[in-house]
């Protein structure tokens, strides 16, 4: 390593969202210049994705509630100025021991980091159904995206399908925009949200504005429908209804052109797994996450994780850790940090991991959707390999393991390396074995998380 | 695809009306107007059902995602170039080569 104690500290993040902005901006007070990396144009992450240049609009007809803290996290960067090495339209694909590797505008890169913050974010949780590879089947982000990035909506007549407090939010965003909406569907029953009530309200606010969109939807004529046993997307090259089963089993069948459907929210945890830090198996979100302890640390000394790429939070979650995590980087380099912010925001990350508890238990994982998919769907979108295929290959190749239905099957190793199949594929196995996805083990990452051009990979 | 008319009707639907002059491309050779401020996924599902053949299969694809992470939105470009529509804005003169379901052909 170059003489690093005549230098400041290599520090770079990964992820321009509430996570990392919180995190440079603390940095910088400091006195470090991080570098701040991240594939997209503009800062803001997922939930305050900024339109391209030429479609912007005003923040409070695009985040609504949040319009200050989406405007605030925008001009962060602004205040900074020079004291962020800010490199917007960079993907980060490849993280080996020190070693970053960059891409952008087609020309590579490499930094050595001495410190990183992996503030990867997270993207829908997506599992198979009849027909959901049909061209006008969405993810429910997705949906949202193309109405706050773009000003379209994703089909003439939308039916909409969830696992979460998005499905609400999205089908009050389309009713507002003067969309029209064929169904609002949530997989997961209306029982458990009953139940856990109490403990949403240890963030009334954001109780509040679920009840209140909730409420929007139901006035304007699209009550939510609970406890959706099975979906079945009609029509082939287009589509053309969306037929799903109620937690009666009655069947029902609404036409509509497009389907925004995903199911939950999961990691973009793939730099994490390059990195070596290593991972544990969550058994609520039902997913493999990067170990984290509560100041930000992975169980790599010099790689720590903030906001929803380690576990998922939300965006209020997000801005604070990742003011705490740099914090906690701050403290180990040897500075001095301000223990009564330190014990402020730990008193926030408590009462906000005591809402998500509450969260995640409103919304238990729909593995029924999974029972419920043929054989002959695909499970891979990416290189169509089918459900059916897995299942098989799990019975009569004994393949009791991911990385070995991996390399019978291809499963993973498509161009999304995962990210869509990864965990559906998991839980197939788990079902088909009789098991619990915990006992199947996770898929490995290979570089690069994301397609570059070839050749110059050689 | 047995449908003409479905066949031809764009999947995106424009709600917000945009400033800015439209920018001229071409889809399988004939001329569009995409809006200033497009991404090219927008630009081309404004027009057509769908962005690419699924080339491990029969079957058409529209993109799934749009935040850069399934890379179902790949688009050939005439000039050679292969982009991903969801992150690539769309710029005057595009020339965008979908083709056409083998099983429809
Ligand atoms: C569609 C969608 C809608 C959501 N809506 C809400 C909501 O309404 N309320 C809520 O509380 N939460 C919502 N969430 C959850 C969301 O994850 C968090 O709210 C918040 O965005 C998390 O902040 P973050 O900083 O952890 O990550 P993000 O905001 O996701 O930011 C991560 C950033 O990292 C960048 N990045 C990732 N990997 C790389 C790489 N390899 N190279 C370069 N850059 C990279 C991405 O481009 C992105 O900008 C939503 C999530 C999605 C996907
Ligand atoms: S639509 Fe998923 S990468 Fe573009």
């Amino acid at each position: 390593m170059l003489d690093v104690a005549k230098r400041d500290p290599a520090i770079v993040v990964v992820g321009a969202g509430p996570a990392g902005l919180r995190a440079v901006e603390t940095l910088a007070a400091a006195g470090l210049r991080p570098i701040l990396i991240d594939e997209a144009p503009r800062p803001g992450g997922q939930i305050y994705r900024q339109p391209p240049v030429g479609a912007e609009r005003p923040a409070r007809d695009l985040y609504g509630f949040e319009a200050p803290k989406a405007v605030a996290l925008h001009r962060l960067l602004d205040r900074l100025g020079d004291r962020v090495d800010h490199r917007p339209d960079t993907l980060a694909w490849s993280l080996l021991e020190n070693r970053l590797d960059l891409l952008s505008a087609g020309s590579f890169d490499q930094i050595d980091f001495d410190r990183v913050i992996l503030a990867t974010g997270a993207m829908d949780r997506v599992l198979p159904f009849a027909g959901w590879t049909t061209p006008g089947v969405f993810t429910l982000g997705a949906a949202q995206i193309a109405l706050k990035a773009q000003g379209v909506a994703i089909g003439r007549r939308v039916a909409l399908v969830g696992a979460g407090p998005l499905l609400p939010l999205v089908a009050h965003q389309y009713l507002k925009a003067g969309a029209e909406i064929a169904a609002v569907l949530d997989v997961t029953p209306l029982a458990p949200k009953i139940r856990h009530g109490l403990g949403l309200a240890w963030q009334p606010a954001t109780l509040l504005k679920g009840l209140w969109y909730t409420a929007h939807i139901t006035l304007a004529g699209h009550p939510i429908r609970f406890g959706v046993k099975s979906l079945r997307v009609e029509g082939g090259a287009r589509v053309e209804a969306l037929v799903w089963t109620d937690g009666r089993g009655r069947e029902h069948r609404v036409a509509c052109d497009a389907v925004g459907a995903s199911f939950g929210l999961r990691s973009e945890a793939q730099l994490a797994d390059l990195a070596g830090c290593r991972f544990t198996f969550d058994a609520v979100t039902r997913q493999w996450q990067p170990e984290r302890d509560p100041e930000g640390r992975s169980s790599r000394a010099d790689v720590y994780l903030a906001g929803d790429g380690a576990a998922i939070g939300g965006a209020d979650v997000a801005e604070l850790a990742g003011e705490r995590t740099a914090l906690t980087l701050l403290a180990d380099l040897g500075r001095p940090v301000d223990a009564s912010r330190v014990a402020l925001l730990d008193r926030r990350l408590a009462r906000q991991r005591r809402f998500r508890a509450a969260l995640e238990a409103a919304y238990p994982f729909p593995g029924h959707l999974l029972d419920a998919v043929p054989d002959d769907e695909m499970v891979c979108r990416c290189e169509g390999i089918t459900v059916g295929r897995l299942r098989d290959t799990a019975k009569v190749r004994e393949a009791h393991e991911m990385n070995r239905l991996k390399a019978f099957t291809r499963i993973g190793m498509g161009r999304c390396q995962g990210r869509v199949c990864g965990q559906a594929a998991a839980e197939i196995l788990a079902r088909t074995l009789a098991s619990e996805p915990a006992a199947v083990g996770r898929l490995r990452g290979n570089p690069p998380v994301k397609p570059i051009p070839v050749k110059e990979t050689l | 695809m047995k449908n003409p008319v479905a066949a031809a009707t764009p999947l995106f639907h424009r709600l917000v009306p945009r400033a800015g002059p439209p920018v001229p491309i071409t889809i399988d050779g004939e001329p569009v107007e995409a809006q200033t401020g497009d991404l090219l996924i927008t630009a081309i599902l404004t027009h057509r059902p769908h962005l690419r053949r699924f080339e491990f299969a029969a079957g058409m694809r529209a993109g799934f995602c749009l935040m850069a992470g399934c890379q179902d939105c790949w688009v050939q470009l005439a000039d050679g170039r292969r982009v991903r529509s969801c992150s690539t804005p769309v710029e005057a003169g595009m020339a965008v080569i979908i083709g056409e379901d083998p099983q429809d052909a």
